[in-house]
C-alpha cells in the first residue's frame, strides 16, 4: 500500500508501545466525563446539522438537515388523479421491505394464518441486516438476566428510551436466539454448545453472540431461505412508493415496479414498514456503513400517513469506519475488533478512551483526537483518523485469532494488500445507524391504525444512543411483534378498507400552504452517485 | 492527469475513468446509476458479482465490483441476476447426511471435480471442496467450508454440472447448525425462565424507576472482566 512516510513512522510508535498497552489499564469515564465529551464534540450537538420541522405530524421538532428535506416533499403521484380502481394485490398482511424485520415479520405473519406480500426495493435481503458483522445481544448466560441487559440498554440510550420497547427487546431475546438457533443459523459455539460471547461497547455482561463476523449475513441468508421454503411472496425491485388510507386506517399500498416504471396497487388490511435505515442520506457530510437503499423511504411514507417520528435529531455514527485505503472509505471495521481487544491509538502510540464506552462516547473521542488535539494520521488523501491496532489481538488471544473469529474484516483489507494481523488499520467515525425513527408500540403498531412499523425505521428502543447487537437483536424481536400484531388484526378485519390517497391530498396542501418549494420530490428511493456533470446534460430522450 | 486515468470497458463501451476506483464507483463515474448490480457496496451481500477479462489475456476473472479496483484495459459486466434452482425443504425433518443434500439438489451428483467453482469464486472459498464434502455427507466440513459464501451467484453461473452450489452452502449450514451442532443448554434454560415469567418483577421495577435512580444502579454496576 502507499503508506506515506509520516504514516510509516507513526505506525513504528504503534508498534513501540504495544507491549505496554497490553497490560494498561485505562478507567472508563464518569458521567460528567462523558456528557463534556458528548455536547462537545459529538456531531449531535452541532446546530447546524439541523432544522425545525415545519409540516406533518412532528411539526416543530428538530431533524438533520438531509432529513427535514425528504419529510417536507412533494410525490410525484397526483392525489386526484391516480386510479385505484385496479387492485393488482389484495392480501392480508403487506410487508415492506426485505430485510431481517421484513422476513421475520412475513415469517410469522403466514405461521398465524395471514396472506402476506413482501415488497422490497432491491433484492430479498439487500438490507444493513446482511452487513451486519458483530453480533446479537441477548442475555442467556449464568451471571446475566434481561433486567442486567435493560439496564445496559437504557444507560447506552442515556435513559431517553422507551421503557416498553426496551423491555420487549431484552425480554424477547433468549426467545429469539432459541428460534434462530432452532432454524439453523450457525452461531460460534464451544464444544459443549455454550454460545461463545463477548463484550461489546457499553455491555455489562459478555452477551455478544455471534456467527463468526457475518452474523447479520448468516441471519439473513437463514431467514430468507426459511421465507422461500414456506412459499412467501416476495416481489423485489418494487418498493412501496405511497402508503394508501381510508382517510384515517391505512388500508394499502402503491408499489413502484423500478424495472417497468409501471404503479401496482396492493389492498391489505395491514401494513408492516420495515424498510430500513437512512444512511445514504450522508448526514453532515459524513460517509456511511450503510447498505445503498438506506433512503429513509419508509420514514416518509409513515410520515406522510400521519404517523409521529421520535428521536429523529440523534444518529448513531460508528467510532470505527475505514478511513485507509480510500477505497474502504466510511465502511464498517466492526465493534468487534475491540471487543477481542483491538485497541484506539494515536499517532503518538498512546490511548486517548477506554475501547468499549458507548459508541457516541468512542466517536467523540475519535473525533477530538483528530480535530482539537491534532493527535490523528493524515492518510494520502488528506483524511485525518487514528489507529485501531489489530495486531493486539493476536499477541492477546494467539496468532490465528483474526483469521478464524474476523474471516470477513481480514479478507477485506487483505483486498487491498493489510494484512490486519500484522499491521494496524485506520478508523474514523461513519453514519451507521439511525437511533429515531417512526414512534411505535411494544406490538409495534404505529399511532395511525394498522400502519405497523419495525427494525430500524422504527424509534424509542435506543433512546439517543444503540449498543452494538442491540440492532440485530431489535430487527428480529419487533420484526417477529410485528408480524404476529398485524396477522391478529388483519383476522379481526372483516371487510377491505377503502383505498384512497385523501392523507397526500392533506400533506401537499399542507406543504403549499407552508410555501415548501416542490423542488424536492420523496421517497428517494435511490442515492446518487454520479457527476454533478453527467447529470446535468441527461435529458429525458426516452421517457 | 492523464496518467492518473485508464480505460475500462463496460459491457464493450470505452469509459475513461480515474485509477485507484473501484469497479463500481467508477461506473458511477462513467455516468451509470445502478439498480441491479448494487447493493450493500461493503462485500456481504453478493448483489455486484463481476466478470471480466483483462487485455491480452482470454481468461475470464471475477470479482465484487464493490472490492475490485479497476485496471487498465478492462472488459467487465456485472451479473444482474442468476435464475439458481432453489430447492423448498423443511429443514426440521431433513437428517444431516448426503440423502438430504441429494435429495434437494441430486445435481450435485454430476460435480465433475472440475474446480471452476472455486477459480470463480470472489470470496476465494474451497467451493469444489464443499461440495464434494456434502457429497460424502461431511455436513460440518461443508457447513465450514462454505460459511463465508455470499452467494453472489458466479460459482453457479460457471458450474459445467449446473450445480447451484450456493443453495447447496445454504442447506449444509442450516442441517449441520440445527442437527449436528451441540444445542446451547443456558439459551433453553434462559428461555424458560422468561416462560415462567421469572424477570417480569424485576423489569416492572426497574421501567418504574426516575431515571436519577436509574443513573444510579447504572453507573454502579458491575462488569464483567473479558475472557
Amino acid at each position: 500500500m502507499n503508506y506515506t512516510p509520516s504514516m510509516l513512522e507513526s505506525m513504528k510508535r504503534i508498534e513501540a508501545t504495544r507491549e505496554f498497552r497490553m497490560t494498561q489499564d485505562l478507567p472508563l469515564l464518569d458521567p460528567v466525563q462523558k456528557v463534556d465529551l458528548l455536547e462537545n464534540y459529538h456531531p449531535d450537538y452541532i446546530e447546524d446539522v439541523f432544522r425545525e420541522l415545519k409540516v406533518g405530524p412532528s411539526k416543530g421538532t428538530m431533524t438533520p438537515k438531509e432529513f427535514a428535506e425528504l419529510f417536507e416533499a412533494y410525490s410525484v403521484l397526483d392525489p386526484e388523479k391516480f386510479d385505484l380502481s385496479k387492485i393488482d394485490y389484495d392480501v392480508d398482511v403487506l410487508v415492506v421491505g426485505g430485510g431481517g424485520a421484513g422476513a421475520a415479520a412475513a415469517l410469522v405473519a403466514k405461521e398465524k394464518g395471514a396472506s402476506v406480500l413482501l415488497v422490497t426495493k432491491l433484492r430479498f435481503g439487500d438490507a444493513n441486516t446482511i452487513m451486519a458483522q458483530g453480533g446479537i445481544q441477548g442475555a442467556d448466560k449464568a451471571n446475566d438476566s434481561p433486567s442486567i441487559h435493560y439496564l445496559d440498554v437504557m444507560g447506552g440510550g442515556r435513559y431517553f428510551n422507551d421503557p416498553d420497547l426496551a423491555e420487549a427487546l431484552v425480554i424477547d431475546a433468549p426467545e429469539v436466539l432459541a428460534w434462530l438457533e432452532k432454524l439453523g443459523v450457525m452461531f460460534d459455539k464451544e464444544a459443549d454448545g455454550t454460545m461463545m460471547s463477548i463484550h461489546g461497547g457499553g455491555t455489562s455482561r459478555q452477551r455478544m453472540h455471534a456467527a463468526r463476523d457475518y452474523t447479520g449475513g448468516e441471519i439473513m441468508k437463514t431467514l430468507r431461505d426459511e421465507a422461500q421454503n414456506h412459499g412467501i411472496d416476495a416481489i423485489e425491485f418494487s418498493p412501496v412508493y405511497e402508503l394508501l388510507t381510508d382517510g384515517k386506517k391505512v388500508t394499502g399500498a402503491i408499489l413502484y415496479n423500478m424495472e417497468t416504471y409501471d404503479f401496482l396497487v396492493v389492498r391489505a388490511k395491514t401494513v408492516i414498514l420495515a424498510t430500513g435505515g437512512a444512511g445514504r442520506l450522508h448526514v453532515a457530510g459524513f460517509p456511511t456503513t450503510n447498505h445503498y437503499g438506506a433512503t429513509a423511504d419508509g420514514l416518509v411514507l409513515g410520515y406522510r400517513a400521519g404517523a409521529p417520528l421520535v428521536f429523529m435529531d440523534t444518529i448513531q455514527y460508528h467510532p470505527t469506519g475505514a478511513a485507509y485505503p480510500e477505497q474502504l472509505l466510511g465502511q464498517l471495521v466492526t465493534e468487534k475488533v475491540r471487543g477481542l481487544g483491538g485497541q484506539l491509538v494515536n499517532t503518538a502510540g498512546h490511548r486517548f478512551i477506554y475501547e468499549l464506552e458507548t459508541r457516541d462516547v468512542e466517536a467523540a473521542a475519535i473525533i477530538r483526537e483528530c480535530g482539537e488535539r491534532k493527535k490523528g494520521v493524515t492518510t494520502p488523501s488528506g483524511y485525518v483518523s487514528v489507529w485501531l491496532d489489530t495486531p493486539i489481538i493476536e499477541a492477546k488471544h494467539g496468532a490465528g485469532t483474526i483469521r478464524k473469529r474476523l474471516p470477513a474484516m481480514f479478507r477485506q483489507y487483505q483486498r487491498f494488500g493489510i494484512d490486519m494481523s500484522q499491521i494496524p488499520l485506520l478508523v474514523y467515525p461513519t453514519q451507521h445507524y439511525q437511533n429515531g425513527g417512526l414512534k411505535i408500540t411494544a406490538d409495534t403498531e404505529t399511532p395511525v391504525k394498522n400502519l405497523y412499523a419495525a427494525g430500524e425505521v422504527a424509534g424509542g428502543i435506543h433512546g439517543r444512543n444503540r449498543l452494538m447487537g442491540n440492532s440485530l437483536l431489535g430487527v428480529v424481536v419487533f420484526g417477529r411483534r410485528a408480524g404476529e400484531a398485524a396477522a391478529e388484526r388483519a383476522a379481526s378485519i372483516k371487510k377491505p378498507g377503502k383505498l384512497t390517497l385523501g392523507h397526500l391530498k392533506k400533506f401537499h396542501a399542507a406543504l403549499k400552504a407552508a410555501r415548501v418549494s416542490k423542488k424536492h420530490v420523496a421517497p428517494m428511493l435511490l442515492p446518487e452517485y454520479r457527476r454533478p456533470e453527467t447529470i446535468e446534460q441527461k435529458l429525458p430522450v426516452l421517457p | 492527469m492523464a496518467d492518473e486515468m485508464l480505460t475500462i470497458y463496460v459491457m464493450g463501451k470505452a469509459y475513461e475513468v480515474p485509477r485507484d476506483l473501484t469497479i463500481m464507483k467508477a461506473m458511477e463515474y462513467a455516468g451509470y446509476r445502478f439498480l441491479r448490480g448494487c447493493g450493500c457496496r461493503g462485500a456481504f451481500c453478493g448483489a455486484c458479482g463481476t466478470v471480466y477479462r483483462t487485455k491480452d489475456d482470454y481468461r475470464l476473472k471475477v470479482g465484487l465490483a464493490c472490492q475490485e479496483v479497476v485496471q487498465d484495459e478492462m472488459y467487465l459486466s456485472e451479473i444482474p441476476f442468476f435464475p439458481g434452482n432453489k430447492s423448498n425443504y423443511n429443514v426440521e425433518r431433513l437428517k444431516p447426511n448426503a440423502e438430504s443434500v441429494l435429495k434437494n439438489y441430486p445435481e450435485v451428483f454430476r460435480c465433475l471435480a472440475c474446480n471452476t467453482c472455486t477459480k470463480a469464486c470472489p470470496q476465494d472459498i474451497e467451493v469444489m471442496e464443499y461440495i464434494q464434502a456434502a457429497l460424502r455427507g461431511d455436513i460440518e466440513k461443508a457447513a465450514d467450508l462454505s460459511f463465508d459464501c455470499l452467494m453472489c451467484g458466479l460459482c453457479a453461473a460457471r458450474c459445467p454440472a449446473e450445480i447451484v452450489q450456493y443453495n447447496v452452502a445454504l442447506l449444509c449450514r442450516r442441517l449441520y447448525s440445527r442437527h449436528v451442532a451441540p444445542k446451547a443448554k443456558h439459551l433453553a434454560k434462559r428461555f424458560k425462565e422468561v416462560k415462567r415469567r421469572k424477570f417480569d418483577k424485576e423489569l416492572a421495577d426497574l421501567k418504574g424507576m426516575k431515571k436519577r435512580d436509574l443513573a444510579k444502579l447504572y453507573d454502579a454496576r458491575d462488569i464483567e472482566q473479558a475472557d
